[in-house]
């Protein structure tokens, strides 16, 4: 078992290090391949007073003369050690993690991201739990009513929710309860430690809306897999020991059903930290999505990058968890 | 010799043996098929570095061959390497070591391309009549393939020459469009034999060929397979668990026991005279559909436990831990598949209906005590009598024809030698080994 | 069933009490049907099976695939809970009718007094508790003891059907049984409440003949201890010459012939079951050159053949004068003693036809 978890450790590890190597690639690789000079390449990380003299300086801060191992080399030093800019008016110390300094903006990438993550965790947790409790539910009732009207009504509704796209929904609920109904008179960001009341509550509307999308995938998966489970040989063997229905159900069918639930979870759950830039736009949230949104508006590419970095980590890390949690779950994947 | 099994396999002591095996009986038809000394191991990786700590056994070093037009039969129960044993001799699978000649020439190292001719005479029956066709092929073009794969253009036609297949194992050549789905299980595997028909094999490797089809449809594939080989004189290897079934189609038979051939006669000596306990035990356990031998109950074996993992076999000879006759040389010194009557083969210290091959060695392991608990007195007090009376007669005939005592006489002191020089060092290695047996499911998991 | 029910199926009221030739019989079926409504039509997997057993006593119920065995069998423990599935006739359990009864009640009977096991113990047991929970489970549903108490019975159970170390293995999970130590297992489950009824659905099937050897004794053996009733349900009639008392062979979801073990063997009556005994290879004999199968495919049970389900197949149906065979559905009729059998051919021709056509070839 722990050579499992540091098998699997070892490998998100490595896996993040070649995300960062192809990132870093895409990012000061592939421009001079494709026959960019270093001063071109140089000039897209200034902003709009650009000069020789600042293009020369960016040049040399991100040791555009170096060769690219070593540029890249610096760029993961930084993340550990924090990294030096010496030349031109930019000249700061960026602070480990230094995951870059925006030359357009003239700050530290770092602490703009920290401002940033909790708002997208909290959005991503909130609505996590709301769809899983209700996708899960949802699809474990209309498995057992396979059929009946509450069956055809939820899959229906579910079938819309997979549809309708986020930012209809969102500003659907925005126009009704912001503008129509004006329940919440503010919707604005409070951070979990400072006030968990207000942070759940002006948290609900995004959540609800990032949350009918996903329930609607999860119901649908639900009961697919409910379906399958209760047609198992095991669960017939657990009714002919005269077992309550309730517990064939939950006990024996449900848990089952969740394996593979919980591998799309982790991925969903990754993925969405990095990019709910929809729902971050349409309720006006200060997440990485949203953020990066504006970065890519401004070619802003250090942020770019580091979003790009920041999301990856929380997509492999996820993941990591998924494969530990699964081994938890089922006894026959524990040493293989 | 003796413990070679833990590492190099039979590969070396068995060769000298083997070279003269065909030569002294049986045989009467050319050979088509030579396997020696062959293995295959299935390595186990674990830990950090997912290094290699073991290997799955499968096949452990096995010695037979085939001849022209008549049906071999493998028996065992499942895990004892049988199907693999089936997919490496047809190189579906490579084989670890050892050698398989297809007639006469060497196949056990062909790369893909120059097995490929190969393979139109090597042909492959699976067990699962649905998993093995493909649903969204119609069955023309199932039964096509191997003529499209081969190259092959067949008089007349590819569609014309598959109508034909189709009819020859009974099924309706009007049925050429048709999906597997649309056929009952008896009638895919037709399809099945149809396919692997196709390109004329020599051999013809047949892996449970009837064990998932109802009885009645069981009985017509079997008839059918018959007709088949009398009609274009092919070569059967069958392999099953079942063995009624194998009784009835083969003309010999070997047992396989944890990736070993135990023993390998003609169908008639097999069944009415079995030499190695193992095959008695299969033999007696099968249930006969004639309630009023019900009361035989007392002719039947029970074994002790379950089969041991092939990833730590036992020492010596496999079956001790589960045998009633085993004694010290048995859990030492692995017996050779030796030939004791004409056409029989079989690899025992103390055979049933032959005479005892280490007489000297009487004393019963505490397991063989254990066992020989489960087995009826009446089959111990007839098979001692049979014994005695083999020993006397071989004694007596010892001087006169000395063809096949020769070479055991010639091996086993040699093995004993081997033996004791072993045991003294690897007493403890082996009380560990036999520890790893019993809690044999927990260790492969680990 | 009620009254009610019964007068619409035009059956005497009188017979809702308790067959009288079964007072002694532990378990009663009369006329259990058993159809599922599907998209192609009306599947009758079973059409009208009547059967007794008694303590002590095993019965076979031979049958291919789609012969109705299995359905027979999770009908006796009411476990058809498809909204399709109905189910019809009268089971009487030790003077209980199920068909009819309230299910929790059933539910309750379940697991105690009549207990199943399956034929796939892998696939049957639930692959994320180990062994030890699902027995501790089962014991539980119908003992209010605690989880000590529980795991200390359960222990007791797999040491009694064989199982070595049973305070290890009770933790194990059923990946890592061996197929004959989870079978062992799985009848350890189903006797954990000493049930008067044992329903073993092709319990060796997927096992080796030594470790089915070990499992038919092993049953024998619980069955003389316990002194329950067992219903063998298998495809093998090399199993049920070894265990079973009485044999019922199923064909198209109906019985085609019932009758002591004894004279199925030795006096077969039926011409489906003389196929299933000249399809047999056979271990203890060296057999004619040929095995003697019976042709074609088993029936579909939507369109069931006309007369005799078996007719399509029967190499001897014409032989009865008229139509008969194709128009007319046999009926059960008693050869002697307790054995029946439902089919057209006159008993001189039953008996000429067994003792000169298929008794030497097998």
């Amino acid at each position: 078992m722990a050579a499992y978890i540091i098998r699997r450790v070892f490998g998100a590890l490595v896996l993040l290090l070649v995300v960062s190597a192809v990132t870093f690639a895409i990012f000061f690789l592939v421009p001079r391949l494709g026959g960019q000079t270093a001063t071109q390449l140089a000039t897209q990380y200034v902003g709009k007073d650009a000069n020789p003299e600042s293009i020369a300086a960016i040049k040399r801060n991100l040791g555009f003369d170096q060769p690219i191992y070593m540029q890249y080399w610096d760029y993961i030093k930084g993340l550990f050690v924090g990294a030096d800019y010496k030349f031109g008016p930019d000249a700061t110390h960026c602070n480990a993690p230094c995951f870059g300094y925006s030359f357009k903006s003239h700050v530290e990438v770092w602490p703009q991201l920290t401002q940033r993550i909790p708002v997208s965790f909290s959005l991503a947790v909130g609505a996590a739990v709301i769809w899983l409790i209700f996708g899960v539910t949802t699809g474990v009732i209309s498995a057992l009513r396979k059929g009946k009207p509450v069956d055809r009504i939820s899959m229906f509704i579910a079938l819309a929710g997979v549809s309708l796209p986020i930012f209809f929904t969102g500003q659907v609920i925005n126009v009704l309860f912001i503008y129509q109904w004006p329940i919440w008179d503010s919707t604005d960001y409070v951070p979990f430690t400072q006030n968990p009341g207000d942070w759940a509550w002006h948290l609900l509307l995004p959540w609800v809306s990032l949350a009918f999308l996903f329930s609607a995938t999860y119901a649908r998966l639900t009961r697919a897999g409910m379906l399958e489970t209760m047609s198992e040989d095991y669960i017939r063997t657990a009714r002919a020991k005269g077992l309550r229905e309730s517990t064939v159900v939950t006990k024996h069918g449900l848990r089952a059903t969740l394996t593979p639930i919980v591998t799309i979870f982790g991925i969903d759950f990754g993925t969405l930290i990095g990019t709910a830039v929809l729902t971050e736009t349409v309720f006006s949230l200060q997440g990485i999505g949203a953020y990066s949104i504006q970065a890519i508006k401004d070619n802003d590419l250090p942020i770019v990058m580091a979003v790009t970095l920041v999301a990856a980590f929380f997509i492999v890390f996820s993941n990591l968890v998924v494969d530990l949690v699964y081994a938890a779950i089922d006894p026959r994947v524990r040493y293989s | 010799m003796s413990e070679t099994n833990k590492k190099d396999t039979a590969g070396t002591a068995a060769v000298p043996h083997q070279a003269s095996a065909p030569a002294d009986g049986s045989a009467e038809r050319e050979v088509l098929l030579r396997v020696k000394g062959l293995t295959k191991h299935f390595p186990i990786k674990k830990g950090l570095l997912q290094r290699q700590v073991g290997a799955v056994k499968a096949v452990d070093g096995i010695d037979f061959e085939v001849r022209k037009g008549e049906t071999l039969g493998v028996v065992g129960e499942s895990g004892c390497g049988k199907s693999t044993m089936g997919r490496v001799i047809t190189r579906l699978q490579d084989p670890t070591s050892g050698s398989i000649e297809f007639e006469g020439r060497d196949i056990t190292r062909l790369s893909t391309g120059k097995m490929r001719p190969m393979r139109r005479d090597v042909q492959m029956i699976f067990q699962d009549p649905y998993g093995s066709l493909n649903p969204r092929h119609t069955i023309g073009s199932i039964v096509s393939a191997p003529f499209r794969l081969q190259g092959v253009e067949p008089e007349g036609g590819v569609k014309k020459e598959v109508q034909r297949l189709l009819e020859l194992v009974g099924l309706n050549p009007e049925h050429y469009n048709r999906y597997p789905h649309e056929f009952s299980g008896g009638q895919r595997q037709r399809i099945g034999i149809a396919r692997a028909l196709a390109l004329k094999p020599k051999l013809v490797v047949a892996d449970e060929p009837v064990s998932a089809l109802d009885v009645s449809i069981q009985a017509q594939v079997v008839n059918l397979m018959d007709d088949l080989q009398q009609e274009l004189g092919l070569t059967y290897v069958i392999i099953a668990h079942d063995l009624s079934v194998v009784r009835h189609v083969s003309d010999r038979i070997a047992v396989m026991y944890l990736g070993k051939i135990v023993e390998l006669a003609d169908r008639a000596s097999l069944y009415e005279a079995p030499m190695h306990p193992y095959t008695k035990a299969l033999m007696s356990a099968v249930p006969v559909p004639d309630p009023s031998r019900r009361g035989a109950k007392s002719e039947r074996i029970l074994l002790l436990g379950d089969v041991p993992s092939p990833i730590a076999p036992p020492s010596g000879c496999r079956f001790h831990t589960r045998c009633w006759k085993a004694t010290e040389i048995c859990r030492t010194t692995e017996p050779q598949l030796v030939e004791l009557k004409i056409g029989q083969r079989v690899a025992c210290h103390h055979p049933e209906n032959f005479a005892d091959q280490a007489p000297q060695d009487t004393v019963l392991l505490s397991a063989a005590k254990e066992a020989s608990e489960l087995v009826p007195d009446a089959v111990l007090e007839e098979s001692a009598a049979v014994t005695e009376a083999a020993t006397e007669a071989a004694e007596a005939s010892a001087t006169a024809e000395d063809t096949t005592p020769e070479a055991k006489t010639d091996a086993e002191p040699a093995a004993d030698a081997d033996a004791e020089a072993e045991t003294a060092e690897e007493a403890p290695a082996e009380a560990a080994a036999a520890d790893a047996e019993e809690s044999a499911a927990e260790s492969t998991d680990k | 069933m009620s009254k009610l029910e019964k007068a619409a199926l035009g059956e005497p009221a009188t017979d809702v009490a308790a067959p009288s030739d079964a007072q002694d019989a532990f378990l009663s079926v009369r006329d259990l049907r058993i159809h599922f409504s599907t998209d192609d039509g009306l599947v009758k997997s079973v059409d009208g099976v009547s059967f007794d057993v008694k303590r002590g006593q095993t019965l076979g119920i031979v049958g291919e695939s789609g012969s109705g065995k299995s359905v027979t069998s999770l009908g006796l423990m009411g476990l058809h809970r498809a909204a399709n599935a109905k189910v019809s006739g009268q089971v009487w359990l030790d003077g209980q009718e199920l068909i009819g009864a309230d299910p929790d009640e059933v539910r309750r009977l379940r697991g105690r007094k009549m207990a199943m096991i399956f034929q796939d113990p892998l696939s049957a047991m639930h692959p994320y508790y180990k062994v030890g929970a699902q027995i501790v489970e089962a014991y539980r549903v119908h003992n209010k003891v605690s989880k000590k108490v529980a795991r200390t019975r359960a222990i007791e159970m797999l040491d009694r059907v064989g199982i070595p170390e049973p305070d290890k293995r009770i933790d194990g999970y059923p990946h890592e049984f061996s197929g004959g130590m989870r079978q062992r297992a799985m009848i350890a489950m189903a006797l954990v409440n000493n049930p008067e009824l044992l329903i073993a659905d092709e319990p060796t099937t997927a096992l080796d003949v030594t470790v089915q050897a070990q499992i038919l004794d092993l049953i024998r053996d619980l069955q003389k201890e316990f002194g329950s009733a067992v219903i063998m349900i298998t495809h093998d009639l090399g199993v049920v010459a070894e265990i079973a008392d009485d044999v019922l062979v199923m064909y198209g979801g109906r019985c085609v012939e019932r009758g002591p073990v004894g004279e199925i063997f030795d006096q077969p009556q039926h011409p489906y079951t003389w196929g299933l005994l000249g399809s047999m290879p056979r271990i203890d004999r060296e057999t004619a050159d040929r095995l003697t199968p019976v042709k074609g495919q088993p029936p579909s049970l939507i369109n069931v053949p006309s007369g005799c389900a078996f007719h399509p197949r029967c190499p001897y149906a014409d032989l009865p004068k008229g139509n008969v065979t194709r128009t007319v559905r046999p009926e059960l009729e008693q050869v002697e003693g307790g054995h029946w059998s439902a089919c057209h051919l006159s008993a001189e021709d039953r008996t000429r036809i067994w003792t000169e056509e298929i008794a030497p070839k097998l």
